[in-house]
């Protein structure tokens, strides 16, 4: 077994390799990375054992989730294998789980919501540092971060009472008169469904991309902004250059932390997907998510294997959020390089 | 200042000498079981009743791994789940509910005629529109049309174990293809959490069609169909159409009280109507807190039904409460 750490000088992961994970040799493992540190003062010394702590209760917390997902979910994958992640069916009187409509509703809400709050977040980013007066960006920087603190049910409320009826009754009426050729934007309007969840989710994730992406643009030494200046750059073509491009791996990160708070959101995005477990193409449809079934079904699920079919979902939502992430690091590090070159 | 300590020696001996009982479970009777454990607290200031309603699922469970001193439930634990139990359990019946069928529909407010063959079709996706003639013919003069929505509960409840119960005894197909339980896999419709949830969308869509506990419609002002019961009478849901449900059907009542009363005979029974049960264990192994739960659910089923009605739910019916109070008495307490 590995565990990835990060080299602080090359921030290229490198791994520390531990055969076996006996107790002996984690005694071994705990005095030679947490206690030992020669040539330092107590206060240093102290220090860094703290530090090491919170680093490492990070990954023994992550793994302890993990064992107990997988741990709760036994049951539901040798009942159904491989077959739980493409099947459809979600029955809990005859006991048949398949989890692909919810990962499905999952990943659909959460990319339109980073499709719309990508762009918009990142030119809140662009007109806070670049374009507004001072005292204008501070109101508008501190009340786009206040978006951040309103609690989620809140949104979920005014997605129900505000949002799904405006949608119903004239934004997706005109949507499918005009554009309901395409199966994407089929009918019938019930306001509630994935539309109106990603467009809940990207007002959530704004927040996350906006201010992310401002500390990342205020990084950027003045100086290139005056090369860019002085090379006769409009003002959109110093953004360009200067800012936008050399931020570019900082956006993309800032981009992936909204996806990873929307792929987990809960109550909101139950309050107003409709909580239909099938895959229909019309946006305006309603589904089901990874975390709105756990959250709809765990309190009253009776029967075994319909609980561990839940904690698979869980599972699953855990591996899809590692995967994105994972996929993410990869791209934010190639990015990364080939900046540099 | 010296009154001052006295008040807090006195809150500290009261504090100290309360004897605190767990309780968990159903959602549904949760209003009244808070009403109940106030007014008790009143007369016993010396117990304290925590009741946390996290679902009658989640109830079981604890109840099963004992980690609580009584349990509640909805619908009545099925062999699977008694077997999982530390130990013999009794079911005590303490209030009775209607789940009623709402609806969205300009002009039209209580007493929409339904049968329940029309609601499981429109629930299977057969019936679609309003102007339906198996609907239309049940409610002559009265402007139908449009498309039906169809709403239901997204989180598992008793409000759709009973729903689907009644759905299941009216139509063979419901029973074929969807059956009967807390979460289904419902054929049509859109879902919302909770009976907020559902009475929010009803209360939005027009054309829409939904099911809610009694006390979500009148609170939100939903209007409510009219049902067709076994005796071919419409009724409207009321907390004396419900207790005439139970009523009508005393003789059905098992010796444990698991019993499902919707569809129930009688020419007033209002036929979605449910009885919602506190689970204890025979033998008690905590003797104060086994004698203070004896106590209680015998306030409970005599004293505490007044408190019922105020708060839309439906007393027990008379003759059901002795045979109550009589299985209560068998609870053992293990002497101190």
């Amino acid at each position: 077994m590995n565990l990835l750490q990060y080299s602080p000088r090359t921030h290229t992961p490198i791994a520390i390799p531990q055969t076996t994970w006996r107790i002996g040799n984690l005694a071994t493992f705990i005095r030679k990375h947490l206690l030992q540190s020669p040539g330092m003062r107590f206060g240093d010394k102290f220090f860094l054992f703290l530090a090491r702590l919170a680093g490492f209760s990070v990954i023994l917390l992550l793994a302890l989730i993990l064992v107990y997902l997988v741990y709760a979910s036994l049951p539901a994958i040798q009942k159904f294998g491989v077959s739980f992640l493409y099947t459809s069916t979600w029955d809990p009187v005859r006991e048949v789980f398949g989890a692909l409509p919810v990962i499905y509703g999952t990943l659909v809400t959460s990319f339109l919501a980073l499709f719309i709050a990508g762009p918009i977040g990142v030119g809140i980013a662009l007109f806070l540092n670049e374009l507004a007066p001072k005292r204008v960006a501070i109101v508008a920087g501190f009340l786009i971060e206040m978006l951040a603190a309103i609690p989620s049910v809140v949104f979920g409320l005014w997605g129900i009472f505000v949002l799904a009826p405006f949608l119903r009754e004239s934004f997706q009426p005109w949507m499918i008169d005009t554009l309901g050729f395409i199966p994407l934007f089929e009918g019938p309007a019930y306001g509630v469904g994935k539309f109106a969840s990603g467009l809940i989710l990207a007002l959530m994730i704004i927040p996350t991309i906006s201010s992310i992406t401002k500390e990342i643009f205020k990084t950027i030494p003045a100086h290139q902004r005056e090369a860019a200046i002085a090379l006769g750059g409009t003002r959109w073509e110093v953004m360009k250059i200067s800012v936008l491009k050399a931020s570019r791996s900082g956006i993309f990160g800032a981009l992936f932390l909204g996806l990873g708070r929307a792929l987990g959101e809960t109550m909101a995005v139950t309050m107003v997907i409709g909580n239909r477990a099938q895959i229909m193409p019309s946006l305006f449809s309603p589904a089901q998510t990874m975390a709105s079934v756990i959250a709809n079904e765990y309190a009253e699920a009776t029967s075994d294997i319909h609980m561990a079919a839940l904690a698979e979902v869980g599972l699953v939502l855990f591996g899809v959020t590692f995967l994105i992430n994972f996929a993410a690091r990869i791209l934010i590090h190639r990015m990364g390089r080939s900046q540099n070159a | 200042m010296k009154s001052l300590i006295l008040l807090a020696s006195l809150l500290a001996s009261s504090l100290n000498a309360q004897t605190l009982i767990n309780g968990a479970g159903a959602t549904f009777p949760f209003p009244l079981y808070s009403k109940w454990f106030s007014e008790y607290q009143k007369q016993k200031p010396e117990v304290a009743i925590n009741y946390q309603s996290i679902g009658s699922g989640g109830g079981i469970r604890q109840f099963s791994d004992s980690t609580i001193d009584f349990g509640a439930t909805d619908a009545p634990m099925n062999e699977e789940q008694i077997g999982k139990l530390k130990g013999p359990a009794m079911h005590f019946p303490t209030t009775l509910g209607a789940v009623v069928i709402s609806y969205n529909l300009p002009g039209i407010g209580n007493g929409l005629k339904l049968t329940g063959d029309v609601i499981a079709q429109i629930y299977l996706g057969t019936i679609k529109k309003w102007e339906d003639p198996k609907i239309t013919s049940l409610n002559p003069g009265k402007k139908l049309a449009g498309d039906i929505v169809v709403t239901h509960r997204s989180d598992g409840s008793g409000t759709s174990a009973v729903f689907t119960d009644y759905l299941a005894k009216v139509s063979p197909s419901w029973k074929e293809k969807v059956g009967q339980g807390t979460a289904v896999n419902w054929p049509v419709g859109l879902g919302g959490k909770g009976n907020e949830g559902v009475a929010g969308l009803v209360k939005q869509t027009p054309g829409s069609i939904g099911y809610v506990e009694f006390i979500y419609a009148e609170s939100n002002k939903l209007p409510y169909a009219s049902l067709k019961n076994q005796s071919g009478n419409y009724v409207l849901p009321s907390t004396q159409s419900v207790t005439a449900a139970a009523d009508a059907n005393l003789k059905s009542i098992p010796e444990d009280f698991r019993v499902s009363i919707t569809d129930a005979s009688g020419k007033d029974s209002y036929p979605l109507s449910s009885f919602t049960y506190i689970l204890v264990y025979k033998t008690q192994s905590d003797a104060t807190k086994g004698k203070i739960l004896v106590d209680f659910l015998r306030w409970a089923v005599k004293d505490g039904q007044k408190f019922c009605e105020p708060l839309h739910y439906s007393k027990l019916p008379k003759s059901l409460v002795s045979k109550i109070e009589a299985k209560i008495e068998t609870i053992e307490t293990k002497k101190l």
